[in-house]
């Protein structure tokens, strides 16, 4: 089974119709049973790190996600969710730290781009894969993928896949069976569909 | 390198694609979804669906639409028109929507800009703005309820100032839309985006006057605009969005091929 966590701030069907349209059926659920039985897990997110924690923690779905041991995805701010911390708030950045799950480590941060470029980081951009990782089977160097953010993680070891804004951030990351990327697969063609069937096929 | 955008726009009414000159006398270009899709596989970046009566009727709009669309692209789109409250944006998100875009309830209630933001991130928080040249005063004006032109009001806003109070607010990216120049096809408003541009810290869309290819570089040349939107060329098929990109790439626009 194919789970999509229901984290109530997100866009779910999007990353649902993008499932289904490689031909897999997939349940939205934030159900005790649905989580910790899924074969493979998507954890999407649209909004502020902030808002996104505590509809995690309405919906007791910190404890629950962190007891996942099959391959989980987090998505955009799904992903960032699986730091340790982030400074995301809103409109503003947030006074405190937030903390997240603490499944990959690092701080998620303001992005600090080049004179002449803008936030948030909006649009497609090339990835460069650090190694020969299932994630990015049959996918080249430099695909582009749809990128749309102003916070992120910093390059680090866990780092899957590198993209340049300003400075190089983490664009794809993978500790154990957790594994996240900054993009949006659900909407970067057909480079994304196929980081998805490569995730679903791992 | 982040590539500059090609946005297609389809204006929606009553759930069809419509395209007026100069923001009036509609005329209807074909359905929804055939016409998303097409454009998806020319390669467009991005789609922004205006659903122009909304904001004009004071009326809840269905948009059920949005979820078909969902269904079928693999492209992000944004959706705008009658999104008032944190519900209206929240429904149209869940429908699949990847941004929302707000023109005429921000003029309404600016603090909109900065509820949405932190509810859902600056980055899928869209402010479009109408401005207007008049050449009696010299002034550029912010117009509101340009859906129905019955309605179309001037506001007290200068677009730089609005340009800048949005982004104050958390608008996470702006659509300028030119109003002298849509639908004409003469070339997008340079002069005015540059001005712009220069005090805009947010990506910045061009919008309003496409008529050839040359218009789209000369906007990411010499205005730096992240990305250019506009309808009638593509829904008339005067240019292909493939070989614009194929054009732009020539031109030294970095771009997504």
């Amino acid at each position: 089974m194919i789970v999509i966590i229901d984290t109530g701030c997100a866009n779910l069907s999007s990353v649902k119709f993008a499932v289904e349209r490689l031909g897999y059926k997939v349940v939205i659920s934030k159900e005790r049973e649905d989580i910790l039985g899924a074969d493979k897990l998507f954890l999407p997110g649209v909004g502020t790190a902030t808002e996104a924690m505590e509809n995690l923690r309405q919906r007791g779905l910190i404890e629950l996600v962190k007891q996942v041991d099959k391959p989980l995805l987090g998505i955009c701010l799904g992903m960032q969710m699986l730091a340790e911390f982030s400074i995301e708030g809103g409109a503003k950045q947030a006074d405190e730290p937030v903390p997240c799950l603490g499944l990959v480590p690092g701080t998620v941060s303001l992005m600090e781009p080049a004179p002449g470029q803008r936030l948030p980081h909006m649009g497609w951009n090339q990835i460069q894969p650090q190694s020969d990782h299932p994630l990015f089977k049959d996918i080249e160097p430099g695909s582009y993928f749809y990128f749309v953010h102003s916070y992120a993680l910093p390059v680090g070891e866990h780092t899957l896949a590198e993209c340049d804004y300003g400075n190089a951030f983490t664009a794809a990351v993978g500790r154990d069976n957790f594994f996240g990327v900054q993009f949006h697969p659900e909407r970067s063609g057909k480079a994304g569909a196929q980081l998805i069937k490569n995730f679903l096929e791992m | 390198m982040l590539a500059k955008r090609i946005i297609p726009c389809l204006d929606v009414k009553d759930g069809v694609v419509v395209k007026g000159v100069k923001f009036r006398n509609h005329e209807v270009m074909g359905d929804i979804v055939p016409l998303a899709k097409r454009y998806a596989e020319e390669g467009a970046d991005e789609l922004v669906f205006y659903d122009i009566t909304a904001s004009s009727d004071a009326r809840v709009v269905d948009k059920s639409w949005v979820s078909r669309v969902a269904e079928v692209i693999d492209i992000p789109f944004c959706v705008a028109g009658g999104i008032k409250t944190i519900d209206d944006a929240n429904r149209t998100l869940q429908h699949g929507a990847d941004k929302v875009s707000i023109n005429s309830p921000a003029l309404a209630d600016p603090s909109l800009i900065t509820k949405l933001a932190d509810k859902f991130g600056v980055q899928c928080i869209v402010v479009g703005i109408d401005s207007y040249y008049c050449e009696e005063t010299k002034q550029y004006q912010v117009k509101q309820f340009t859906g129905d032109e019955k309605r179309t009001v001037t506001t007290t806003w200068n677009t730089f100032d609005w340009v800048k109070e949005v982004q104050e607010r958390g608008a996470g990216e702006i659509v300028l839309n030119v109003m002298n120049q849509d639908g004409v096809r003469q070339g997008y408003d340079l002069e005015q985006l540059s001005r712009v541009r220069e005090i805009c810290k947010v990506p910045l869309i061009a919008s309003g006057g496409a008529g050839e290819m040359q218009h789209f570089a000369d906007a990411f040349n010499q205005s730096d605009v992240d990305g250019a939107l506009a309808a009638s060329v593509f829904h008339k098929s005067i240019i292909n969005i493939g070989e614009l990109k194929q054009f732009l790439k020539q031109q030294e626009v970095a771009i997504r091929l």
